[in-house]
């Protein structure tokens, strides 16, 4: 009798992930909906965390041919646990569906898991998330618009900096080339000039006259020789090739402004930050680093943080239009072109100061949308507003403004905004995939 | 006496190398069990929730099902709703057991006396296990199955490879031998499978497919049809046939052959899989049954302290726990409760039997030899005829078990029958039809195949005692048999006259 253990705690984990992978493809239609469903309803703060998804069984069926005793026939089973019937009693059919007459049933009408639950890892929700997403303009942006790039290595060249040599191809050709030209070696002009050093040591007479001459004959010959075949050769010389390669930049800045004057309730900010949220989420995706600027203003434009962005308030005008000038000089200062994606997200409710919009729409024609990759625009109203602005063409004085600079730049989108579960349809129409072009 | 095997409740492989040594003392010198050698595994919780969504083998093709078990057994796991099971066995030679790393030294007592020694003996020693699986070559079997799936995937794209798969679990329970061995290949047909199954060990895919038949051209029809597999259908298959996956496999004209090859490798599976259907009360009972009496021996050698010992009942107390039907925790009867129960009966009717049980036992009753009277019956028995022969009086009133008659049509249940003398053998006789999979399992048989025609597959149901399919169950397997079969495919539910 033979036994032994063996220890497999560490042996590679995750060995039904390619099973999870089949699944989640399986069930993709089901998921997406769950997911954005429950994305929808929660807290849009907490899109990004693994979570607990229903979904439908339909797509992920098992089905199996099953006996179902309640539509037909007769059968005879066994319980336990008999406390007061006797050998003939009747017994009233218990409710289908309740399982009184024995777990089996429920096991065999198999219709009890139509609904399944289970948790979803952040990589997986938002891989379903984002997936018809795409984020605007980035393609062009890195493939025209090239603002880095790296140092690729591409091969050897025959031209370059003294630098960049590559020894060994160099000295390989070298060789290749004084063996077919039969270079006289260093060691061979050595042993002549020996050679000819004791003849020339030994006490005259030389016995050897013709000797000698014929020797130095041969050394000239050969030095000649070792001159016209260089031991390095210009022909010779490789250097590493280095050919520059654009990529994209890896980094974006997203500015958020917002209007925190008083017409901006707790409803309208809670409705701001769950934009901003969401399309900090989205960029955090697409990039490596992603930096936020929050720029509140009222009637002047300040940098603060977060917490004071949305939790404090401030009481003063509206100029929308000095918010947009701050971000310009933050950008200025700190996030130049070449190194940034620059993102802008503003929120607000819509009024400003009569003829300020006019110089919004200078700042951001000239200044800002020629720098931007996106800049989304919301404007919060309350729901009655929101009937009454139906139409897109109907509106405050900085919606229309805003709405002919969106005619223009296609990378500017502006929407409104009532209620919570108008975020996500505006968020999925912002960054709607956008057709090649 | 002896000192204990341990006293912490932390272990390390020096004393579970003493604690194997000294269960397998006790289970081979005096329960004269005869087990499989072990290969005992110690591994993570998440080692065991992949184990679990993968039938409980070892390794497995990939598939989308497991993906979605294993994401729900975690997720009740993760939550708290369900405890992991201890261990897991498989039937193989060398068979292995794995144990969870978390267990505390006691437990991993019970589970290598549970698993490594009761489960194992029961694998090797059952006529059901030696006659329809084959523990040597299950895992290299299923490592070829993993390759060739994942070759497939690669070749045909997982979509038609899921397809397949997803056709073939579908009819699992109608992929298996129930009456009659499955056919034995001929010896040159055999060498001839072995070739192309060593060919795929050792080459790489492309020679693999350099082996296979080309094309997808189904058969030609006419005599020859049949003539593409095994002899045994050369010249018409023999109808009405059982097994729903070995005539797709063999005579679907829609198949192409790694498509066959694919439900071949279901129904291999299915057919190793049934065997553990019709023995869970027995193969359960044995391994409970086992276990209880190897910590008994250890204890009393004094190689257990009582502290391990309470613990061990606690478990043990648990795990046979049979609740009543009208109790909320009630979900069937519990095949470790009534397992555990006849077997722990067995031996009390063997040595200290009452007067009825020399009535109802004759053959054994008061023999003392109960070690004999339980090899035999875990060697010889399934659980429709263990408990036909052993279930006694004594635990159908321990259990309380009454018998209910149930017409669909009728508004009451009624009582057939109670543990009393007038009902002890109705009750004992209708259980035992209860784990007959014969009866509690579809009887679906291929009774024609219009192949001239429009190729329609005519299947029967033969319904037992007029219980009808489950309609809606019924409407989404049939899709998945037309897949298979390529055609039309009527089924048609029959009272037998």
């Amino acid at each position: 009798m033979t036994a032994y253990f063996i220890d497999r705690r560490l042996n590679p984990k995750g060995k039904s992930l390619a099973n999870r992978q089949r699944f989640l493809r399986r069930a993709r239609a089901q998921i997406r909906e769950a997911v954005q469903k429950s994305l929808k309803d929660s807290d849009v703060a907490d899109a990004g965390k693994d979570r607990k998804v229903r979904i439908s069984n339909q797509g992920t069926r098992e089905p199996r041919f099953r006996l179902d005793p309640s539509k037909g026939g007769h059968r005879d089973f066994v319980l336990p646990g008999n406390k007061q019937f006797s050998a003939g009693d009747q017994i009233k059919k218990p409710q289908q569906g309740q399982g009184g007459g024995g777990g089996k049933d429920a096991a065999t009408s198999g219709e009890m898991d139509d609904d399944f639950e289970f948790m979803m890892r952040e990589d997986e929700i938002l891989d379903i998330f984002f997936e018809d997403l795409e984020l605007p303009n980035l393609v062009r942006t890195a493939l025209s618009d090239v603002q880095m790039s790296s140092w690729k290595r591409a091969g050897i060249t025959t031209a370059g900096a003294p630098t960049q040599i590559n020894l060994l191809r160099t000295m390989r050709n070298s060789f290749g080339r004084r063996l077919a030209l039969r270079r006289p070696s260093l060691a061979g002009v050595k042993a002549l000039e020996e050679e000819i050093a004791t003849l020339e040591a030994q006490e005259p007479p030389l016995q050897d006259e013709a000797l000698l001459a014929s020797l130095r004959a041969e050394l000239d010959r050969v030095n000649i020789r070792r001159k016209w075949v260089a031991y390095i050769d210009p022909v010779d010389v490789r250097f590493n090739a280095f050919v520059e390669q654009p990529q994209p930049s890896s980094q974006a800045v997203m500015f958020c402004l917002m209007d925190v004057s008083g017409s901006m309730g707790e409803r309208e900010k809670d409705l701001a930050k769950r934009f901003f949220v969401l399309l900090h989420l989205f960029l955090r995706r697409r990039y490596q680093k992603v930096e936020i600027v929050f720029i509140r203003h009222t009637h002047d434009a300040q940098e603060v943080d977060e917490q004071t962005f949305f939790y404090s308030r401030q009481s003063g005008g509206t100029i929308v239009s000095t918010a947009l000038e701050k971000m310009l000089e933050i950008q200025k200062q700190r996030y130049t072109t070449s190194d940034w994606n620059i993102y802008a997200a503003q929120a607000s409710d819509g009024y400003t100061q009569s003829g300020d919009a006019r110089r919004c729409v200078e700042l951001l024609e000239n200044d800002l949308m020629p720098i931007c990759q996106y800049y989304a625009y919301i404007e919060i109203l309350d729901e009655r507003e929101m009937e009454v602005f139906s139409s897109e063409e109907a509106g405050a004085e900085l919606w229309r403004a805003y709405r002919t600079v969106a005619e223009h730049w296609k990378n500017f989108a502006t929407k409104r905004i009532a209620k919570p579960s108008d975020i996500f349809p505006v968020f999925h129409e912002l960054f709607k995939k956008q057709e090649v072009e | 006496m002896n000192a204990p095997l341990f006293t912490e409740s932390e272990w390390n492989f020096q004393t579970l190398d003493r604690v194997l040594k000294a269960i397998e003392e006790v289970a081979i010198d005096d329960l004269r069990l005869e087990p499989y050698p072990n290969q005992i595994e110690i591994i993570s919780t998440e080692q065991m929730l992949d184990a679990y969504s993968a039938m409980g083998m070892p390794l497995m093709y990939h598939h989308w099902s497991f993906g979605k078990l294993f994401a729900r057994e975690e997720g009740l796991y993760r939550s708290g709703q369900i405890g992991l099971a201890y261990e897991m066995v498989i039937n193989s030679n060398p068979c292995i057991s794995y144990l969870l790393e978390e267990n505390s030294t006691t437990m991993q007592t019970i589970v290598i006396a549970h698993a490594a020694f009761g489960h194992n003996h029961f694998f090797r020693n059952n006529y059901l296990f030696q006659q329809w699986t084959n523990a040597e070559s299950i895992l290299e079997y299923l490592a070829f199955a993993k390759r060739y799936i994942a070759a497939c995937e690669e070749r045909y794209g997982f979509a038609d490879v899921e397809a397949i798969l997803d056709s073939g679990h579908a009819l699992m329970s109608e992929g298996v031998f129930r009456y009659r061995r499955p056919p034995r290949p001929s010896r040159a047909r055999l060498i001839e499978k072995h070739r192309r199954r060593a060919d795929f060990a050792e080459e790489d895919y492309n020679e693999l497919w350099r082996t296979l038949p080309q094309g997808a051209e189904p058969p030609p029809p006419g005599p020859d049809l049949w003539d593409n597999d095994s002899e045994e259908l050369a010249g018409g298959p023999k109808l009405p046939e059982e097994n729903l996956l070995y005539f797709l496999e063999k005579c679907s004209p829609a198949l192409k052959s790694w498509q066959r090859e694919v439900l071949r490798i279901v129904r291999h599976l299915a057919q190793y899989f049934y065997p553990q259907r019709q023995t869970k009360v027995m193969n359960e009972g044995c391994a409970t049954f086992v276990h209880y009496t190897i910590l008994n021996g250890l204890y009393e050698k004094g190689l257990l302290t009582e502290g391990s010992m309470l613990e061990f009942m606690a478990n043990h107390t648990a795990v046979v726990f049979q609740p009543d039907f009208d109790d909320p925790r009630y979900s069937g009867i519990n095949p470790y409760a009534l397992g555990y129960g006849m077997m722990a009966d067995i031996r009390r009717i063997s040595e200290r039997p009452a007067e009825e049980d020399k009535f109802w036992f004759p053959d054994f009753a008061g023999k003392g030899d109960w070690r004999q009277v339980l090899k035999d019956a875990w060697a010889n028995y399934r659980d429709e005829s263990f408990i036909e022969q052993f279930l006694s009086p004594k635990l159908m009133r321990d259990l309380r078990l009454f018998a209910l008659s149930d017409s669909a049509e009728a508004p009451h249940l009624t009582v057939a029958a109670i543990h009393d003398e007038a009902g002890y053998r109705k009750l004992r006789s209708t259980l035992a039809r209860q784990y007959d999979v014969g009866v509690s399992d579809p009887n679906i048989q291929v009774v024609g195949a219009n192949l001239k025609g429009n190729r329609k597959l005519f299947l029967e149901h033969r319904m037992h005692r007029g219980v009808p399919l489950n309609p809606s169950q019924k409407a989404q397997v049939l899709p998945h048999i037309e897949r298979l079969w390529g055609h039309e495919v009527s089924l048609e539910e029959v009272a037998p006259e």
